[in-house]
C-alpha cells in the first residue's frame, strides 16, 4: 500500500492503480490489464530506461525544432516554453470512443441549437427551462447579432468539449468551449512525433489516424460560406498576431489547410465586403475562421481601442457579406453557469436524453444551493464562472483552512461569480516518471467540428497533472500532453 | 501571395543585408580612423556616421566617438535600429511570422544567427575581436542567401525576398561610397596622395571587393575607377547597376506572374537604362556625391513604388 | 407634425488619410410616431456599403470611402411626419428581449450617488416610478450646455450637478437599473423652436422598458417625454453606442475635425 500511495511504480509488471476508488484507464482498478492497453504493456517492458530518456529527449528536442512552444487555453507565460510532452499514450477502444463520440456530436448540437434559439425567439427560456436572467444579462450574449441566423444556422464550428472520467462507463463533462478552442495543434504533433519515434506501435496497434482533421475543418468552414459567395470560398485564419501565445497553433492550421493566416490589419472593408490586401491587390474574403475574442473583431463595433480588428466588420457579418467562426455572440453558450443547463438543451431541442452527463454543479447565485457550497467547501471545487486556465479556483480537499476561508468570503462577496462541483477523482493513465511509469490524472478535449456535417475526429487534447496526485492539468500548473488514441474496431 | 507576408519577407532581406553592411562600416571605420588624417580621429567616426545617417542618434547616446562605444552602437545597440543586433533580431522576427513560407534551411540560418547573437551578446566584450565580430556577420549573411538560393520555391515570395536584398545593397553601397565624401573634406592637393589611395582600398577592402577591383582594373586606384567599379560594372556583385538590374529582373519576374505592369517595375526599367548609357566621366563632372545622393533618394522612391503596388495591398 | 430635416457632418483631416469607414443610424426608426415621407443620406466619395436591421430594430447602413481624402461630407436631408404618442414607442420590431438592457456600460456605471438619487425614488408601479425616476435626473443635473464632454459618465454628470441631455439619459438609464428597469439610450433630432435655430436639435432621451406599455421615452433635459416635435433614430447601451455616426478613419496623419450643421423645422405647408 505505501508504495501504491507514493504513485510510483518502476518498470515491470503493471499493477495497482493511483489509490482507492481511483480508475486507471490501464489497469482498472487493481491487477487487470484493459484490453485497449494490451499491446502497451509489452512496449513499456521492452524499452529500457536508457532508451526511454533518449526517446524522451529526441521528443522534446523535435517540439522544439517545430516550434510548438505555447501554452494551451490562452493561459499566457512565455511563450518560448515548451509543454512537456509524455510519451505513454492515451487509448479508447473504438466502443468506449463510439459512445463519447455520440454524446460529443449530441452537445455540439444541442448548443447551437440553443444558440440560434437565444439570438432569435429565445423558445427556451419562455418555456421556463432556463433563466432568461441567465442568458441575456450575460456579458457575452451580444445585443448586435440578435435576430440573426448565422450561415446553416451554426455558431459554434469548433466545439472543444472538456471531458473527464472516473470509471470504464463514467465521463462527465467538465466545461463547453464554443468560441475557439485551442490545442488541436498538440493533438496533431503529439501523433507526429509518436509515429515518427515509434512506427512500430502503429504496426502494432490499429491506431484511427487524426491527419484529416485540418481537411475537415477546411471543408466545415467552407461548408458554412455566406449565400452571397459564388464558387471556392476564400477562407482566411484572423489571429491576433505572432505574439500571441497560439500563434504557432494559427499558422500550423492555416498551412495545412492551405489557406491565409491573417492579421486585422491584412483585412480591409470596402463596400460589401471583406478584403484580404494581397500582393495582387484586394483579394474579397468570404469565411473568417478567427482565434480572437469577440470584442475585438471590430473597433466601430465593440472596442474602439481594438488593434488587432477590422473596421466595419460586424457590419459586412450582419449583411451577410462574410461569414465569422465561430460567430459573434457564441461565448454564451460556454459560460461556466449556462454549462449547467446544457442537458436541459438535450432534452429541449433533440427530444433526447443526454448521452453525456455534466458534472453535478451548484450555483452559488441560488440561495439553497450557497448555503450547501459553504457548508461543504473543504469536499468541493469551486470555479469562478468566468475564470479560465486554472485560476481563480479552490480545490478543497487539497486546500488549507486558510485559503478555504478567503473562498469563503469571497464566494458571499458574489455569489453569482462562483460555481461549485465535487472533488471527482479523475482517471489516470500511466506516465513515465523521473522512477519509472506511474499513474496521473487526465483529462480530455476533443474538437468537434460543425458545418453541414457534424464531425469528430478520433483523438483529442489529453492533458495529464504530471504532479504525483495533482488534479490540475493546465499546462501553467505542472500538466502536459499525451498522444490520443482510438483503435480501430 | 498576402501583401504582409510579401512585405516580412523583403524586410527579411533588408534587415540581413542591412547587419552586413553595418558590420562592414564598423570594420572601414576602424581602419580608417587608424591612419593619420588632416582632421583627427574624431571627425573621422563623425563623418562615418554621418554618412550613414546616425551621427544625431549616436551624439545623443554616447557623445564622443571613442571606439568602444562605436562598436556598441554598430553592433549591439538596440537603440540603433541599424545596429547588427537590431537588424538580425528584426530579421528573425519577420522571419518567425512567416516561417511556414519559409524552407526550414532559411528558418535554421535566421534563427541560428539569433541564438548566436544572443550568445555573443552575454560573452564578456574584451574577449570580442573586432573582426572576428565582422567575420560573424558576414558569415551568417551568406549562410542565408545561400539557403534562400539553395532551397526556396521560385514564387513570388522569392522575388520579394530578392528584391529587399538587392534594394538595400544598392541603398548601402552607394553610403558606404559616399563615406569618402564625408571623410575628405575636399582639398585638392590631397586629391590623388598616397592617403587619398589608402582610404579609397579600405572602402574596397570593406566591401570584399578590393581583390576582384585589382583582377578586373589593375593598377592605379582612382577615384573614377572604383566608381566605374561599384556603380556601371555590371559585373560588380555590389555595383549599383546589377542592384537596379537585379531588382528590375524580379519586377519583371512578378509582372508577368501577375499577369500586370506595375509602377515600381517601370521605374525600375528607367533606371537601368539611364545607368546603361551612363559614364564615369559625367558622374565626376557632375559631382560623385551629388551623384550618389540622387541614387540613394532614387533607390528610396523605388522602395517606396514596390510598397504601394504591392504591400498595401490596395493597388488594383 | 411635418418635420423637415436638414443635417450636415463634415468631417475634415488635417492630413489625407487613406481610407474612411462608417455605420450609419440615421434613418428614422419605423414605428407608429413618426412616417418618413421623404429620406436621402448621402457620403461624398462613398461607396454604399452593409445594410440591415440590427437586433434593435434600427437600420444600419454602412459607407466606405477610399483614400486619400482630406474632407468627407455627410448629408442628411428628409423630411418626416410625426405624431404624439405620448412616449410609447409603439409597432417597432425588433430582436433583442429588454432584459439585454439591465448591464452598464462605462457611461453608465453606478456609483453611490446614483444610487442614492434612484432609491430617493420608492418603488412601486413602474410607469409612474418611471416619471419620478425622470424628473428626479432633471433635479439633481442642470441644463448648462459645455459643461460636459462626449466623455463625460453619469456619475460624473451627478457630481457636478450640471450637463447637456447625454448626461441625463446616462444618469435616468443607470437609476432605472437600479430599480431593475431596463433602459436604453436613443439619439435622434428634437424641433425646438419656430426658429429651428439648434437649442440641441441633434438630441438624445432615454427610453425604459415598462411591463404592459413596452418601451417608453423620456427627456428628463426637456422633462417631458417625446411627442411629435421628436425624430427618433436609434438605440443602444449609451451614447457612444447608439451614436448616429460612428466611423474610423485608417492612416491618420495629424488632427481631425468635425463640424455639424443642423437644422429642424416645421415644413411649411
Amino acid at each position: 500500500m505505501a508504495a501504491q500511495s507514493s504513485g510510483i511504480r518502476s518498470v515491470g509488471p503493471l499493477q495497482g492503480g493511483a489509490g482507492p476508488n481511483i480508475f486507471d484507464e490501464m489497469t482498472g482498478t487493481g491487477s487487470e490489464l484493459r484490453p485497449p492497453y494490451a499491446r502497451l504493456q509489452d512496449w513499456v517492458q521492452s524499452m529500457p530506461r536508457e532508451l526511454r530518456n533518449l526517446k524522451q529527449a529526441e521528443a522534446e528536442e523535435l517540439f522544439r525544432r517545430i516550434g510548438i512552444t505555447f501554452a494551451v487555453y490562452g493561459e499566457g507565460g512565455d511563450p518560448d516554453r515548451l509543454i512537456p510532452f509524455d510519451m505513454f499514450p492515451r487509448v479508447f477502444s473504438a466502443l468506449e470512443w463510439s459512445k463519447l463520440s455520440r454524446g460529443i456530436k449530441q452537445r455540439a448540437r444541442a448548443l447551437n441549437a440553443f444558440l440560434v434559439d437565444v439570438y432569435g425567439r429565445g423558445e427556451i427560456i419562455r418555456a421556463g427551462r432556463i433563466p432568461g436572467r441567465l442568458v441575456y444579462h450575460n456579458a457575452a450574449y451580444e445585443k448586435e447579432v440578435a435576430g440573426f441566423v448565422p450561415p446553416k444556422g451554426i455558431y459554434s464550428h469548433v466545439v472543444g468539449i472538456d471531458i473527464v472520467r472516473t470509471g470504464p462507463d463514467q465521463f462527465y463533462v467538465l466545461e463547453d468551449n464554443c468560441r475557439t478552442p485551442s490545442g488541436v495543434s498538440y493533438m496533431l504533433e503529439s501523433r507526429e512525433i509518436m509515429m515518427r519515434m515509434f512506427p512500430e506501435l502503429f504496426r502494432g496497434n490499429r491506431i484511427e489516424p487524426v491527419d484529416n482533421y485540418s481537411e475537415v475543418l477546411r471543408r466545415t468552414l467552407a461548408s458554412v460560406a455566406p449565400a452571397k459567395c459564388k464558387g471556392e470560398p476564400n477562407i482566411v485564419i484572423l489571429t491576433p498576431g505572432h505574439f500571441n501565445s497560439a500563434y504557432y497553433e494559427h499558422s500550423l492550421l492555416a498551412d495545412l489547410m492551405g489557406v491565409d493566416l491573417v492579421e486585422g490589419q491584412d483585412l480591409f472593408v470596402d463596400g460589401e465586403f471583406v478584403y484580404a490586401r494581397t500582393t495582387q491587390g484586394p483579394k474579397r474574403v468570404d469565411v473568417i475562421y478567427r482565434r480572437i475574442d469577440d470584442s475585438f473583431l471590430d473597433p466601430l463595433c465593440f472596442r474602439p481601442d481594438s488593434m488587432v480588428g477590422v473596421a466595419g466588420l460586424m457590419d459586412v457579418y450582419r449583411a451577410g457579406g462574410v461569414s465569422i467562426c465561430s460567430a459573434p455572440g457564441a461565448g454564451v453558450a460556454d459560460d461556466k453557469a449556462v454549462y449547467t443547463y446544457v442537458p436541459e438543451m438535450v432534452r429541449f431541442y433533440l427530444g433526447e436524453e443526454p448521452l453525456l452527463d455534466n458534472v453535478p454543479t451548484w450555483q452559488c447565485g441560488k440561495a439553497d444551493d450557497l448555503a450547501y457550497v459553504l457548508d461543504k467547501l473543504p469536499e468541493l471545487v469551486v470555479k469562478e464562472v468566468h475564470g479560465s486556465g486554472g485560476y481563480g479556483m479552490l480545490v478543497g480537499p487539497k486546500a488549507s483552512k486558510a485559503e478555504i476561508e478567503v473562498f469563503r468570503n469571497l464566494i458571499q462577496a458574489k455569489p453569482h461569480n462562483y460555481i461549485a462541483q465535487p472533488t471527482l477523482a479523475l482517471s489516470t493513465v500511466p506516465t513515465f516518471v523521473e522512477e519509472g511509469v506511474a499513474p496521473r490524472h487526465v483529462d480530455l478535449r476533443p474538437y468537434c467540428l460543425v458545418g453541414e456535417r457534424i464531425e469528430l475526429v478520433p483523438g483529442g487534447l489529453t492533458r495529464v497533472a504530471l504532479k504525483e496526485g495533482s488534479l490540475v492539468v493546465n499546462s501553467s500548473q505542472g500538466g502536459g500532453v499525451k498522444d490520443t488514441w482510438v483503435l480501430a474496431e | 501571395m498576402l501583401s504582409r507576408t510579401a512585405e516580412n519577407l523583403y524586410w527579411i532581406a533588408r534587415y540581413m543585408e542591412r547587419a552586413d553592411t553595418s558590420a562592414r562600416l564598423l570594420e572601414v571605420g576602424s581602419r580608417i580612423s587608424l591612419l593619420p588624417s588632416a582632421h583627427g580621429y574624431r571627425s573621422e567616426w563623425d563623418s562615418l556616421l554621418q554618412a550613414c545617417g546616425m551621427a544625431p542618434g549616436f551624439a545623443a547616446k554616447y557623445g564622443d566617438p571613442v571606439q568602444r562605444n562605436l562598436e556598441s552602437w554598430l553592433f549591439f545597440d538596440r537603440d540603433n535600429p541599424s545596429s547588427v543586433a537590431s537588424c538580425i533580431t528584426a530579421a528573425r522576427e519577420n522571419g518567425r511570422i512567416v516561417r511556414t513560407a519559409l524552407t526550414s534551411q532559411v528558418w535554421d540560418a535566421l534563427n541560428t544567427a539569433f541564438q548566436e547573437l544572443k550568445r555573443l551578446e552575454r560573452e564578456e566584450r574584451s574577449s570580442l575581436e573586432l573582426s572576428q565580430m565582422t567575420d560573424w556577420v558576414m558569415r551568417h549573411a551568406a549562410m542565408l542567401r545561400g539557403a534562400i538560393d539553395a532551397t526556396l520555391l521560385r514564387d513570388d515570395g522569392f522575388n520579394f525576398l530578392n528584391i529587399g536584398y538587392y534594394l538595400e545593397r544598392c541603398d548601402n553601397t552607394a553610403r558606404l561610397m559616399d563615406v569618402k565624401y564625408y571623410v575628405l573634406l575636399p582639398r585638392v592637393d590631397f586629391v590623388g596622395s598616397g592617403l587619398d589611395n589608402y582610404q579609397w582600398t579600405t572602402l574596397l577592402r570593406a566591401m570584399g571587393a578590393h581583390r576582384a577591383f585589382h583582377w578586373a582594373y589593375g593598377g592605379e586606384v582612382t577615384a573614377s575607377k572604383i566608381a566605374h567599379f561599384l556603380i556601371l560594372n555590371p559585373q560588380s556583385p555590389r555595383a549599383l547597376i546589377t542592384c537596379i538590374a537585379g531588382t528590375a529582373n524580379h519586377l519583371n519576374r512578378l509582372s508577368k506572374a501577375y499577369g500586370r505592369a506595375s509602377q515600381s517595375q517601370a521605374m525600375a526599367a528607367e533606371m537601368l537604362a539611364r545607368l546603361e548609357e551612363e559614364t564615369v566621366d559625367r558622374i565626376m563632372d557632375e559631382g560623385l556625391h551629388e551623384y550618389l545622393t540622387g541614387c540613394i533618394r532614387e533607390t528610396a522612391a523605388l522602395g517606396q513604388a514596390v510598397h504601394e503596388d504591392f504591400f498595401s495591398g490596395e493597388a488594383r | 407634425m411635418l418635420l423637415d430635416v436638414d443635417h450636415l457632418s463634415l468631417y475634415r483631416y488635417a492630413a489625407p488619410v487613406r481610407s474612411v469607414v462608417q455605420s450609419h443610424r440615421l434613418t428614422p426608426s419605423r414605428c407608429a410616431s413618426q412616417k418618413v415621407v421623404q429620406w436621402e443620406v448621402q457620403v461624398s466619395g462613398a461607396t454604399k456599403g452593409a445594410g440591415f436591421t440590427d437586433g434593435a430594430g434600427d437600420a444600419i447602413q454602412a459607407w466606405t470611402v477610399s483614400g486619400p481624402v482630406t474632407e468627407v461630407a455627410v448629408t442628411v436631408r428628409g423630411r418626416v411626419e410625426t405624431s404624439d404618442t405620448a412616449g410609447v414607442l409603439r409597432s417597432h420590431r425588433e430582436s433583442a428581449p429588454p432584459e439585454v438592457y439591465l448591464r452598464d456600460t462605462p457611461a453608465t456605471a453606478l456609483d453611490g450617488a446614483l444610487r442614492d438619487l434612484a432609491a430617493g425614488v420608492p418603488g412601486g408601479e413602474t410607469l409612474s416610478m418611471c416619471h419620478d425616476l425622470s424628473h428626479a435626473v432633471a433635479e439633481a443635473i442642470a441644463y448648462r450646455p459645455g459643461t460636459t464632454t462626449g466623455r463625460t459618465t453619469a456619475a460624473e454628470a451627478l457630481a457636478q450637478g450640471m450637463g447637456v441631455c447625454q448626461d441625463h439619459a446616462h444618469a435616468l438609464i443607470a437609476c432605472a437599473r437600479v430599480h431593475e428597469v431596463p433602459a436604453r439610450y436613443v439619439s435622434g433630432y428634437l424641433f425646438a423652436d419656430a426658429s429651428g435655430a439648434a437649442h440641441e436639435a441633434a438630441h438624445a432621451w432615454a427610453e425604459l422598458f415598462v411591463p404592459g406599455l413596452g418601451w417608453v421615452g423620456f427627456d428628463p433635459a426637456n422633462r417631458c417625454c417625446p411627442d411629435d416635435r421628436y425624430i427618433r433614430l436609434g438605440s443602444g447601451f449609451d451614447a457612444s453606442a447608439a451614436a448616429p455616426i460612428r466611423g474610423i478613419a485608417r492612416g491618420m496623419a495629424g488632427d481631425g475635425a468635425l463640424d455639424v450643421r443642423l437644422s429642424v423645422v416645421a415644413a411649411q405647408q
